[in-house]
């Protein structure tokens, strides 16, 4: 009995963690971008667009890494767009985000299409061409924890640059930088900072940690892209980040609870259990209105976030 | 110094020139890629556009096509006049279809008024939809951007235990049954299937063609919509206290305006909009509605619309039926050239980011001016 239940909750975690690492990624994008002050919803497109340069550069090369970092320049490649519309040309970054997310699939499916002979899902990566578990041979096989932990490196990678964009936002020059801009632009640049400079560098990092998330998805969730694979993470994620208070540790655990209900819902799937998988997949989005609606104190964002900088202006 | 502004000039400076170039720059951008890729884009060109209008049938499909997006569109427009931005056409458009399939099914009406029914309890339903958002937002704070994305997958769940519970899943397939004949607004639905209408519709072609396509009463009921937000946008005071709520939430308070309540109203009338959508898609093409694997896209085509229509009642139908031609006839370059047909979605894209950023045009616009200056002083 006992046995069993370590059993399913070890399951339970281990495809939590599985499913959550894509969303930390795109959700730390959006953690990046709006802390320097520009609204990304274009994640969606961004995480598409990594998803398909992953499995397709995977596919062809056979190496997962190559993959995954072009998925990741795939998506900065997109961001800058969004970074000339929002920073350089002052647009309403909600609308400029939103062609973003009409561009980054349309762009994916049309090169799927030219690259897999008119197939809008590409060829399936070998196994063992997908990302690597390093931990597989140093863990013992059938205990708990490796049930949990033995996950894709891309899992501990995402944990890993959650504390990085900590680091950077909270313990460096450049994070203060960061979130002067967000705050307070106009009393950045009084100060020197380059408003424009380091949100062209957030909103380009951003997209990279999107397409990263696209890419942890389509080389070691699944392994291959298709037209469905990504449909909506990128507002999950972009939820999370809100739900995260805006930091990267909160939306890290904000994923963690989306995971969760994706892994309980897979779980489920296999057993006999009575209550239906689409009530209980509603549930993190029930609770995260109700955790908006103050239970767990406001959810503030940085006080420049959306405000497109123009330097003449007053 | 005054002096007549030329018509350039004005194009320039107004919204619909802005709009009218990025559509032109949609196409060109949409051009090269095809080019890149190895095909003519004039050749595809061509065929979207003798796929949308080289017969009366594919002009009904097109119009079918622009329908449902014409009336997201006035929702998000709606909104978006009133200061709120409504991610959440998507999920409200699947609680109208939901609710418009139960009631156009279970109940037993006579026609028409079986019809109205349908109509009303979705309109409601999915405006109750939307009003949570909006009253997230007055009461709570809560952001409507975030309130209705979370509300949209909340919907697309609940619609898929619904269409699974036994009674409503038609067996042997994803989806449900469907409405009943008297909940219907297509047009002469049986009769054009009878050998009466047969033998009638074979002596006129063009008829027999156009009536081809599910044709229904969704793009007339549009139209009346479109002109139903206008109306109450522009000549009412309601709308007028909506419009001021989203100038300046804090100046309407103070002018005495009810800012809390203006939020959910604003957000009941948009959600009761885009569940409309899903009605007339109900009543009007699909009958019956299935298990969604992922968003279908109506509302996020809707915000596109909306945006390309500059946010106005009467711009989203023109913007709704190029989307319409797009959507529908853009597939139709796969099987002729086999060239992707999500060039389409790119066309989209550029058209909604050159939008975005009427300063760029601006600044090109100032720029051609400028050169023209030099000129005439050399």
């Amino acid at each position: 009995m006992l046995d069993n239940i370590l059993e399913s909750l070890a399951f339970i975690l281990g495809t939590t963690l599985m499913y959550s690492a894509p969303l930390i990624y795109t959700a730390l994008g959006g953690v990046i971008s709006e802390n320097s002050g520009v609204v990304n919803i274009g994640l969606e497109g961004m995480m598409t667009i990594g998803a398909f340069f992953g499995a397709t550069v995977g596919y062809y090369s056979g190496n997962p890494w190559l993959g995954f970092l072009v998925g990741g320049l795939a998506g900065g490649a997109l961001a800058l767009l969004h970074a000339i519309a929002s920073v350089t040309f002052a647009a309403d970054q909600v609308v400029s985000g939103i062609a973003i997310n009409f561009l980054g699939p349309g762009l994916a499916l049309f090169l799927s299409r030219m690259f897999f002979d008119g197939a809008t899902m590409t060829r399936p990566i070998d196994l063992e061409d997908k990302i690597p578990r390093s931990l597989d041979k140093i863990l013992t096989k059938g205990t708990f924890i490796e049930k949990v932990f033995n996950q894709y490196d891309t899992v501990y990678l995402a944990f890993i640059l959650v504390a990085i964009i900590w680091f950077i936002l909270y313990k460096t020059k450049l994070g203060l930088r960061i979130r002067a801009v967000g705050e307070h632009p106009k009393a950045a640049d009084t100060l020197g900072i380059n408003v424009y400079n380091i949100r062209y560098l957030c909103v380009f990092l951003s997209g990279v940690f999107a397409g990263f998330g696209g890419a942890a998805m389509s080389l070691a969730v699944v392994s291959n892209f298709r037209p469905t694979l990504i449909s909506g993470q990128g507002f999950i994620a972009l939820a999370a980040m809100i739900f995260g208070k805006w930091k990267p540790q909160g939306a890290m655990l904000a994923c963690l609870l989306f995971g969760a209900a994706q892994g309980l819902v897979v779980f489920l799937g296999g057993t006999e259990f009575q209550v239906p998988s689409e009530i209980l997949a509603m549930i993190p989005y029930v609770l995260t209105l109700i955790i908006l609606m103050g239970f767990v104190g406001r959810a503030t964002p940085p006080a420049a976030d959306g405000v497109p900088y123009e330097k003449d202006s007053n | 110094m005054k002096t007549k502004l030329k018509l350039k000039e004005k194009l320039f400076s107004g919204n619909l020139g802005f709009t009218l170039f990025s559509i032109v720059i949609g196409f060109v951008v949409g051009a090269i890629v095809l080019l890149i890729a190895g095909f003519n884009p004039l050749e595809a060109y061509s065929v979207m556009i003798s796929g949308v209008f080289s017969r009366p049938k594919y002009i009904s499909w097109t119009i079918i096509y622009a329908t449902p997006i014409i009336i997201t569109g006035l929702s998000v427009a709606f909104a978006f006049r009133t200061g709120l931005f409504n991610i959440g056409a998507e999920g409200q458009y699947i609680i109208g279809s939901l609710v418009a399939t139960a009631i156009g099914y279970f109940l037993k009406l006579p026609p028409v008024i079986h019809f109205i029914f349908v109509f009303i309890t979705a309109a409601l339903a999915a405006g109750l939809w939307g009003a949570i958002a909006g009253y997230l937002k007055a009461k709570f704070g809560v952001h409507e951007v975030i309130a209705t994305i979370m509300l949209n997958w909340i919907a697309l769940y609940l619609n898929n235990y619904f269409v699974m519970l036994e009674g409503f899943k038609r067996p042997q397939s994803e989806t449900s049954y469907e409405i009943q004949n008297t909940a219907s607004i297509t047009i002469l639905e049986n009769w054009k299937y009878s050998d009466v209408g047969r033998e009638w519709l074979s002596n006129y072609p063009i008829l027999k063609d156009i009536l081809a396509a599910p044709v229904n009463l969704g793009f007339l009921i549009a139209i009346l919509l479109a002109i139903l937000v206008w109306y109450i946008l522009n000549k009412t005071t309601l709308g007028y206290e909506l419009r001021a709520v989203g100038f300046n939430r804090h100046a309407a308070e103070y002018g005495g305006i009810n800012v809390e309540k203006s939020m959910v109203i604003s957000m009941f009338i948009a959600g009761a909009l885009a569940g409309i959508a899903g009605a007339l898609q109900v009543t009007g093409v699909t009958k019956s509605v299935a298990i969604l694997a992922a968003m279908e896209g109506y509302g996020f085509d809707g915000i596109a619309v909306s945006l390309i229509g500059s946010n106005t009642a009467f711009g989203s139908i023109f913007s709704g039926l190029l989307f319409g031609m797009l959507k529908y006839g853009g597939p139709k370059i796969q099987p002729f050239l086999r060239a992707p047909s999500e060039v389409v979605n790119i066309v989209i894209g550029t058209i909604v980011f050159f939008v975005a950023i009427p300063k760029f045009i601006r600044m090109l616009g100032s720029l051609m001016n400028k050169k023209r200056g030099e000129k005439n002083v050399g």
